[in-house]
């Protein structure tokens, strides 16, 4: 893991997908990089250097970025697309869909600066629907990665797979999650970081972190919260979500709108399964201006509001 | 394995190689009016005017194995107008990706051939088209993978004309003439006509190769049922340095009197008698 943490001890996830996908790219001359004028905010400017004939360039133009890379797959091609998410998806979602998804195509989509990283640009560069959009197609790994080292294990597993992946990467600075040495990433599995079955927090990406911290504040309470990372949001772990569903209340927690992504596929799994009580946190619209820290604390995605949300859930 | 050699390149000289193309593309026209007939759906204006063009390309000029359709080496074909699956699995069929029997289950319940061609199930398919607009990227990122692996397959990629009102079009065209993409060829369908009208009626098109070279393509106008005149423009024998755009004037539902310039044959579908007229006159 070459990338540096901040002075904060935050890290930027980008230095872990520019820093993997250049290690790869190094291991395999069919990894190609596609962008749309996307070479600062993708951080691909030492891939670019590095890789010349492999960083093609389409310009301000996602859809032809999306099936550009469709065609470099039919050549040969692992074909890794960055661009912010909000345009990734959602300016190319047909080409997604039938390029990418339907036609199964070798084709690794990178959600650069997902969530609310662009806070004070405005709803129209936030991407919150993104996850929500992509999940209901099918035939698309979805992975959202909550620190630096997932976000290495993500792209490698994206590099080694055949057929479409979506991963989501943030900007914001996450710290580096205490892991076992032998942890292993697996898509399709959820990882439990936190145990305890008074209830259980799933979350996933920038907010695994803070659903950490909630735990440990009530920990100190004396109330045992699990906390699951579920950043494989497709294919999901329905089983982990069932077992959390035991606990008999759950709060998800997502840089994301409140639906259609984690809190709506936990809610389309519990309700068919283990009815339980449940809180969803996240994004509900169209948000207002504000930095992201801003938009996160009015959506209470912070500890404190996650924390809280459970001692309300009991309570209930 | 003997790399397979199309006709273009066997020797033979252009009378048989015309000849050829047209009795492929008289079978073609006729199974494809059938299939529709059959499944009383489909979009039988656009099969018979892309017919000549399928032809040419599948039984002249490109080069591929369809005993191992995903053969590295293959030169690729996009039918990014979808639509016209009538000819496009007809012309897969004759040309052996799969059995002519199987076109009996056209749009039948669970059959792989659906309106709109897969990739993943249709061997010969190169991905899955339908919504227009689309084939036009693919094609280019297929081309560039070709220029940087330095191999020498071609790309060739048909659009509707109608279609071209898509920008998606538009931004693979300038990244096609920005990197100077000579492997690619695309193969416009000019019948002027699209669903419910002219194409100059809904969106004007002209000056249409005038846009092209703008774009920085090298532009070819032909008659797009004179086989004799599409076969150099596709067999590779044309040189040059960018991609090229043919614009093909065809007529939308070719070959049959009643269909002939008729929008209204987009996705008409004709009656017993109409079938037995129109099968008459695909047979001169």
């Amino acid at each position: 893991m070459s990338a540096a943490a901040s002075k904060t001890g935050l890290f930027d996830c980008r230095d872990a997908y520019v820093a993997t996908l250049e290690a790869l790219g190094a291991e395999n001359n069919d990894i190609v990089a596609v962008v749309n004028d996307s070479v600062g905010s993708s951080k691909l400017g030492k891939f670019r250097d590095t890789f010349p004939e492999r960083l093609i360039n389409v310009g301000i133009a996602e859809q032809n970025m999306v099936g550009v890379g469709a065609g470099l797959a039919n050549g040969g091609k692992v074909a890794f697309v960055s661009g912010a998410s909000c345009f990734l998806t959602g300016r190319s979602l047909e080409q997604v869909k039938a390029d990418v998804a339907y036609s199964q195509a070798n084709v690794k989509l990178c959600g650069i600066s997902s969530g609310v990283a662009y806070g004070e640009l405005g709803p129209t560069h936030h991407s919150i629907e993104d996850v929500a959009w992509l999940r209901t197609m099918g035939n698309i790994d979805i992975i959202v990665p909550a620190d630096p080292w997932e976000t290495e294990q993500a792209i490698r597993h994206a590099a080694a797979t055949e057929g479409p992946v979506f991963i989501r990467i943030s900007r914001m600075g996450v710290p580096a999650l205490e892991r076992p040495e032998d942890a292993q990433f697996q898509i399709g599995k959820a990882e439990v970081l936190h145990t305890g079955d008074d209830a259980a927090i799933l979350a996933n990406g920038t907010v695994v972190c803070r659903a950490l911290e909630a735990a440990k504040t009530l920990a100190a309470e004396g109330i045992h919260v699990r906390v699951v990372n579920m950043s494989s949001m497709s294919p999901i772990d329905e089983a982990a979500i069932l077992a959390a569903a035991q606990t008999g209340a759950i709060v998800t927690a997502e840089e994301h709108s409140v639906r259609g992504g984690l809190g709506g596929a936990v809610a389309e799994i519990v309700a068919q399964h283990t009815p339980c009580r449940l809180k969803i946190l996240g994004f509900a619209g169209f948000q207002p201006t504000g930095s992201a820290e801003f938009l996160m604390e009015q959506a209470g995605l912070t500890a404190e509001h996650i924390a809280a949300s459970v001692r309300t859930l009991l309570d209930r | 394995m003997p790399m397979p050699q199309p006709l273009s390149q066997s020797g033979a000289d252009t009378a048989q190689r015309v000849a050829h193309v047209r009795t492929m593309a008289r079978w073609v026209r006729q199974r494809a009016l059938r299939m529709a007939f059959e499944a009383k759906q489909g979009h039988p204006g656009g099969d018979l005017s892309v017919t000549d063009i399928l032809a040419t390309l599948y039984f002249d000029a490109m080069r591929y194995d369809p005993a191992n359709p995903r053969w590295a080496g293959r030169d690729r074909f996009i039918l990014s107008k979808g639509h016209a699956t009538g000819a496009l699995y007809s012309t897969l069929a004759k040309a052996g990706f799969f059995p002519e029997d199987e076109l009996t289950s056209y749009m039948q319940p669970l059959s792989r051939l659906n309106g709109h061609p897969n990739r993943v199930k249709i061997p010969g398919v190169e991905t899955n088209t339908g919504p227009l607009g689309h084939g036009m990227p693919i094609a280019v990122g297929i081309a560039i993978a070709g220029q940087i692996d330095k191999t020498d397959y071609r790309v060739f990629v048909t659009t509707g004309d109608g279609e071209l009102q898509e920008g998606s079009n538009w931004e693979a065209a300038m990244t096609a003439g920005h990197r100077k993409l000579s492997n690619l060829t695309l193969i416009v369908d000019r019948n002027r006509l699209q669903q419910g009208a002219s194409t100059e009626d809904t969106v004007t098109l002209e000056p249409l190769a005038d846009k092209w070279r703008a774009f920085g393509w090298a532009v070819e106008e032909v008659d797009g049922h004179d086989i004799a005149a599409l076969l150099p423009l596709l067999d590779g024998s044309l040189a040059r340095d960018k991609p090229l755009c043919i614009i093909a004037n065809t007529v939308k539902g070719k070959g049959v009197s009643f269909m002939e310039n008729k929008a209204a044959w987009h996705h008409g579908i004709p009656n017993a008698e109409q079938f037995a007229q129109a099968m008459q006159e695909l047979e001169a």
